[in-house]
């Protein structure tokens, strides 16, 4: 793992052409028609008639012929040996057939292990010792689930408890070595810095002001509706496996599976079906898969295995896990110039976090945000702890979350000690629109914003200067009343293959087009929906750029048989990567057709143009031929010596991420008897460049802010001492209802990506990204003058009630 | 999660019931909205070997006023409360509760006698109960036993039923002029089982607090009474001093134990600012306030 | 063992007759006896609402009731919501305000819905969402589920006024 240990990221510069400064606007660019339903269009979801019916297909949903339930046993405890496991019982009961222990998959071929994303490794099942609190210990495979059931309740396994290490500082030191299996006895695994440390020391000793502040950025899990399942279905005749499973990233997990079973690629078929929610929780490999799968090979019968809330509440990957230690630096003038960050990345029993594999603490060098400084220097440090191994994105881009979060709030403190407003302190240490693109202290190439704008355009729709004079009214009167900001920078669209790729491979994405002779179409992507929309926002990229209707056009994702290679969908890469190869499939159709409906029309191809969905003769648009014409006769009259057919397909490798950002702001009420946390109002602008289509991208906008929402003032995974989960249930993790979330407020700026072929951004997770900061910012606003410069999310009532007692605040 | 085997039974009568009660004793579990037990077999904590199902016995859903009284039926689901306009109208406290307990759709299924006969104090019901000093009435197979609410909560998830009696009506006294009620919940989310919360039912005669009681729900491992509370407000003017010493009494004789809704100190000290909030809203509506 | 029992209810307006042990939850009666699989189960603590069906006219969570409690009762589920072709002006509703993304609480948001309008034909919107507060949705942030139910009372209720007239 050399290249884990320490990488100072540089990014290569964009390519030519994209260097330039793009304009921002507020109107939403639509080309087509509505019957074409290109981009920019509000289009109805086309996927949503199934699902209105009650006629999605899920995982849980398939049902084969002969199907077997396959059921976990699960540790007890946090840490502790394994002396025996006693499956007497349990293989007696009528209806049992199998109960598969590490030992079967050590002799299966090693099957007890298996990498993670991050090139550590990971149980399958245990054989010696047990690690973490639910972690799977064997499993039981019966004709029927309730036995199955029954019969996990019958496994006698006796265990020789081992003290648990919880808090990753107690880890560092040592006394309890959670990876035994390990040539190095140390729970210490990584360090990673990024960013220039002597340039960083130099500007903190000549600063004028230096805030410093600790955070902790807590467990937290993406408890997607739909939890995680399999149906692993090995037929021996023809020696084929077909894997139906809640995956992000189908492809990725079929060479995974290959690699790690021995089973040849072309043998194995990945399905990924509907997906009740993703969030970066559908990205990992968790051991019931792999079980799962084994499971069908021994029994020969499809098995299916789908968690239960407990099981993905306590076992499966979680997010976030940062203690953060940061410094910012101003000069006398109040212009931020510098940050320097220490942070404990708690990894539980092994780093299985889903980032790009040379980017063990992902994107969070991107922790500079929106501010334009002289240096800054991050060093992260992962840790093993007796606690599920992750971390996931939960709705992020690889650690953005943390990175945001740590900056905003240093900005915000860093504000109020300088006794400045925070909106107008950002305005003055913003990124200027001019400086684009914009290579930042920490290496990244921000491709293009307009920071000011998407402030600006907040503040003024929910009136901040005369919230300013309500909050000093009140604050006049003893109530308490807070306003806080979030301008935030995302980093999303991994990525250039140059740099960002899981397990080696290249993190491109892929797209394939294929006209049919009368004009509709098929197109396949590498990505995977899970809610967020493909089978509109795709059918619109292709309508845009073929002028063939959206509802003319197929969208498939999820089927490794079928659809072309691609990494999948997770980290806003979707629009970026996949949406582009899209957008350039299409783009080379037209190409081949401009040929043919020069054919057609007698003419060069250099006396054509493009219009909407046709080719024309320049200046006698009468003669044309639209990409239906061109579509028949590419199977009916292609010119002669040209392949037939109209089908084209792209990989995509973007030449850098993109950069979409906004500016959140938050009012609060605080109840000083109760220690409450009202949020009043909420307005969020974003700019994501580009929009594909409005509908799809205010209801990602939504979904994010209450998913940012969430760990704020709710959600948070808590272990007691021993390790074991507290919140293994929704009564106790606690996602907010519609009553919990606000009426969410949201607005646009665009600023076009200069290297997307649309000039669009990810989207899905900004909100996610910047609610938490702003929320937590308003908080510690209303609370400023009784003396609080921080709070640690998420931001319970109790905590609360206690600064405010502390400070003297009763009711 | 699949709950374990069991027997399935569903008698049609009240008599029928308690006679399987009888014969099937400690093993056998009442069903009635299941809310509480069903997932509680789920997990296997609860692992009943028959389930006696009261869901089918007619005429134990009613909420009516009858002798000074409002009588409710045990198997009164609570979105029956909710909706009743004899409640919403004379029964404030009640309503204010029948709004908090669960969500709506638990409240479509569970029972204003199980949320009582569950005995569990993180419930709503015994709190609402205590502080109008209901009375409980049993069936068992001698006959029908009326216990005053007072009594009935003998110890966490225990009241005061035996094994072969079934809770079939609870009798709240109708409140008579200058009197109002209020109950006060804070939760985590909406939903959720309280921090802590406060039923308060009092009386009012000009300025003069004539009768009080107030209860508490969460905050000990045995549904309470607050009686010294109540003492700072009955037979005095509920001042703002009166109600801050009734709050702080409330506080002091609470028994709430740590867990993730808060520490104990939390907890107790969020019972007085929610005891305060529940009298406050009580004299209001008993001096004809909203 | 679990005693057995015959059952007959009425599942989206057709009678079924099946066996079932006494534990079989009636939302594994639903999905795996009958194929009914638009509704889904999210929890095992009676959280989310994504099991969400009307029994006897009542939005129930169907995980915590028991196949056997239904018998000789009406079961009402997502799939039984549309008119044939017609949809239900809540399953219009949720399409053309983009009220759902993933898709798997939309059935238990829909039949809660149904139930919340039929009480209240013209709630608030705080009143939808305490009325959907029963249902989790990780997706949508819930401004368009409400947008949604909004929509769909307006139209039944233009539509009462149209059978009314």
């Amino acid at each position: 793992m050399s290249h884990l240990e320490s990488s100072v990221q540089s990014l290569h510069p964009a390519p030519e052409g994209a260097s330039k400064q793009m304009e921002t606007t507020d109107q939403i660019r639509i080309t087509t028609p509505e019957k074409v339903c290109g981009m920019g269009h509000r289009m109805k979801r086309k996927e949503d008639p199934r699902f209105i019916r009650g006629q999605g297909h899920y995982v849980d949903d398939v049902k084969l012929p002969g199907m077997l339930y396959m059921d976990i046993v699960r540790s007890p405890y946090a840490h502790a040996k394994i002396l025996n496991i006693d499956a007497s019982e349990a293989l007696a009961t009528p209806g049992v057939l199998a109960v598969i222990t590490g030992k079967d998959l050590k002799d299966a071929g090693n099957l007890h292990w298996m990498p993670t994303l991050m090139s550590d490794t990971q149980m399958v099942l245990p054989i010696d010792k047990v690690v973490y609190f639910a972690q799977e210990v064997c499993a039981v495979v019966a004709t029927e689930r309730y036995i199955a059931a029954d019969a996990i309740e019958k496994v006698n396994v006796e265990y020789e408890p081992l003290p648990a290490v919880v808090d990753p500082f107690e880890a560092l030191k040592d006394e309890v070595i959670v990876r035994d299996d390990k040539e190095k006895k140390t729970n210490h695994v990584w360090h990673w810095e990024a960013g220039d440390k002597e340039a960083t020391d130099k500007v903190f000793g000549e600063a004028a002001t230096v805030v410093k502040q600790s955070m902790h950025l807590p467990r937290i899990h993406v408890a997607s509706i739909e939890t995680c399942g399999m149906v692993a279905n090995y037929d021996p005749t023809m020696g084929k496996m077909q894997l139906y499973m809640t995956t992000q990233a189908p492809h990725a997990i079929r060479t995974v599976f290959a690699l790690v079973s021995g089973l040849p690629e072309h043998k194995i078929q990945v399905i990924s079906p509907d997906i009740g929610g993703g969030f970066g929780g559908k990205v990992p490999v968790y051991p019931g898969y792999v079980v799962c799968a084994v499971a069908s090979l021994v029994t020969g019968k499809p098995v299916k295995w789908i968690e239960d809330r407990s099981e993905n509440l306590q076992a499966d990957s979680f997010a976030r896990d940062y203690h953060i230690t940061a410094e910012m630096a101003a000069d006398a003038k109040g212009k931020i110039t510098g940050l320097r960050v220490k942070t404990l990345a708690d990894n539980g029993a092994a780093d299985a976090a889903a980032n790009p594999s040379k980017f063990p603490a992902g994107m969070y060098s991107i922790c500079t945000g929106s501010y334009d400084m002289k240096a800054a220097h991050v060093e992260v440090d992962g840790v093993y702890t007796t606690k599920p191994p992750g971390g996931v994105a939960y709705r992020c881009s690889f650690r953005v979350t943390e990175a945001v979060h740590m900056v905003e709030r240093m900005t915000d403190i860093l504000a109020h000690e300088l006794g400045e407003d925070p909106a107008d302190f950002r305005v003055k240490n913003f990124i200027k629109p001019e400086q684009f693109p914009y290579k930042s202290p920490t290496g990244w190439e921000y491709d293009s914003g307009n920071y000011d704008a998407a402030l600006a355009k907040a503040m003024d729709i929910i009136g901040y200067r005369e919230l300013r004079k309500e909050q000093a009214e009140k604050r006049a009167r003893g109530e308490l009343m807070g306003i806080g900001i979030c301008s935030f920078t995302e980093v999303v669209g991994a990525g250039p293959s140059r740099d960002f790729d899981i397990l080696g491979i290249k993190m491109f994405d892929s797209a394939e087009i294929r006209i049919h002779p009368t004009g509709k179409a098929i197109a396949r992507f590498g990505t995977k929906s899970q809610g967020q929309g493909h089978e509109t926002t795709y059918a619109q990229i292709i309508a845009e750029e073929l002028g063939i209707p959206a509802a003319d056009v197929e969208i498939e994702e999820g089927d490794t048989d079928t659809a072309p290679y691609g990494l999948g969908t997770y980290a806003s890469r979707s629009t970026p990567t996949a949406g582009a190869a899209g957008a350039m499939a299409a783009r080379k159709i037209k190409a081949k057709a401009r040929k043919i409906a020069a054919h057609l029309l007698e003419v060069g191809e250099d006396d054509l143009e493009w219009s909407v969905d046709r080719w024309q003769v320049k200046g006698s648009p009468d003669q044309h031929k639209t990409i239906q014409d061109i579509a028949f006769a590419a199977y009916t009259n292609h010119p002669q010596g040209m392949e037939a057919g109209l089908e084209a397909t792209d990989y995509y490798d973007p030449p850098n991420l993109t950069f979409p950002f906004g500016s959140y702001i938050a009012v609060v009420d605080v109840d000083s008897g109760t220690g409450e946390v009202k949020v009043r109002r909420f307005v969020a602008v974003d700019d994501c460049g580009n929009i594909i289509n409005p509908l799809v991208v205010e209801g990602q906008i939504h979904g994010g802010l209450t998913q940012g929402l969430a760990p704020a003032l709710f959600e948070e995974i808590v272990y007691d001492e021993n390790g074991q989960n507290l919140t293994g249930t929704f009564a106790d993790y606690l996602v907010p209802t519609a009553v919990e979330s606000p009426k969410w407020e949201t607005a646009h700026t665009i600023t076009p990506s200069p290297h997307h072929p649309l000039g669009a951004k990810g989207v899905g997770e900004s909100p996610t990204v910047g609610a938490p900061p702003a929320i937590a910012n308003a908080v510690v606003d209303a609370l400023w003058h009784l003396g609080v410069r921080h709070v640690d999310i998420p931001i319970t009532p109790q905590k609360i009630w206690k600064l405010l007692r502390d400070a003297g605040v009763s009711d | 999660m699949i709950p374990g085997e069991f027997e399935y039974h569903a008698p049609s009568t009240v008599e029928d019931a308690v006679s399987l009660l009888d014969t099937l004793g400690d093993e056998a579990k009442v069903l009635a909205g299941g809310h509480s037990l069903v997932p509680a077999m789920r997990f296997r904590l609860a692992q009943p070997r028959h389930l006696v199902d009261i869901n089918r016995i007619a005429g134990l859903s009613y909420v009516r006023e009858e002798d000074g009284h409002l009588v409710i039926g045990a198997l009164t689901r609570e979105s029956e409360l909710e909706h009743s306009s004899l409640v919403a109208g004379r029964y404030p406290l009640l309503a204010d509760a029948g709004r908090v307990i669960a969500d709506p759709l638990v409240r479509n299924r569970g029972t204003v006698g199980g949320n009582l006969a569950h005995a569990d104090p993180a419930n709503d019901h015994p709190a609402v109960m205590l502080a109008y000093g209901a009375t409980l009435v049993a069936r068992g197979p001698g006959g029908e036993r009326v216990i005053p609410v007072d009594d009935f909560f003998v110890g966490l998830f225990e009241s005061a039923l035996k094994p072969n009696e079934l809770l079939v009506e609870i009798r709240i006294p109708s409140p008579g002029a200058g009197s109002g009620g209020a109950y006060r919940k804070l939760e985590r989310k909406v939903g959720d089982y309280a921090i802590s919360a406060a039923a308060v039912q009092l009386t009012m005669d000009g300025s003069m607090c004539t009768a009080a009681r107030i209860a508490l729900t969460n905050v000990s491992p045995v549904p309470m009474r607050a009686n010294a509370a109540e003492a700072e407000i009955l037979g005095e003017e509920p001042t703002e001093d009166a109600i801050e010493a009734a709050g702080r009494a409330a506080a002091a004789e609470c028994d709430p134990s740590a867990d993730l809704r808060g520490s104990e100190e939390y907890k107790r000290d969020i019972t007085r600012v929610l005891v305060k909030r529940a009298i406050r809203a009580a004299v209001t509506r008993a001096q004809g306030g909203a | 063992m679990s005693s057995r029992h015959g059952i007959t209810v009425t599942v989206n307006g057709a009678q079924v007759t099946r066996e079932v042990d006494a534990r079989t939850l009636l939302v594994h009666f639903l999905r795996e006896d009958l194929s009914l699989t638009g509704t889904h189960i999210g929890c095992d603590t009676t959280s989310c609402g994504a099991c969400t069906v009307h029994l006897d006219g009542v939005a129930v969570k169907s995980c915590t009731v028991f196949a056997v409690q239904a018998d000789g009762a009406n079961v009402d589920t997502v799939e039984g919501l549309a008119d044939g072709a017609t949809l239900h002006p809540l399953q219009e509703g949720f399409w053309e305000k983009h009220g759902l993304q993933c898709g798997y609480c939309t059935p238990g948001m829909l039949m809660a819905a149904k139930e919340l309008l039929a009480r209240n034909p013209d709630p608030t919107e705080e009143e939808i969402r305490f009325g959907i507060s029963g249902n989790l949705c990780r997706c949508t942030g819930y401004n368009k589920i409400v947008e949604a139910i909004q929509y769909a009372a307006q139209k039944l209720r233009e539509a009462g006024e149209e059978a009314h007239a």
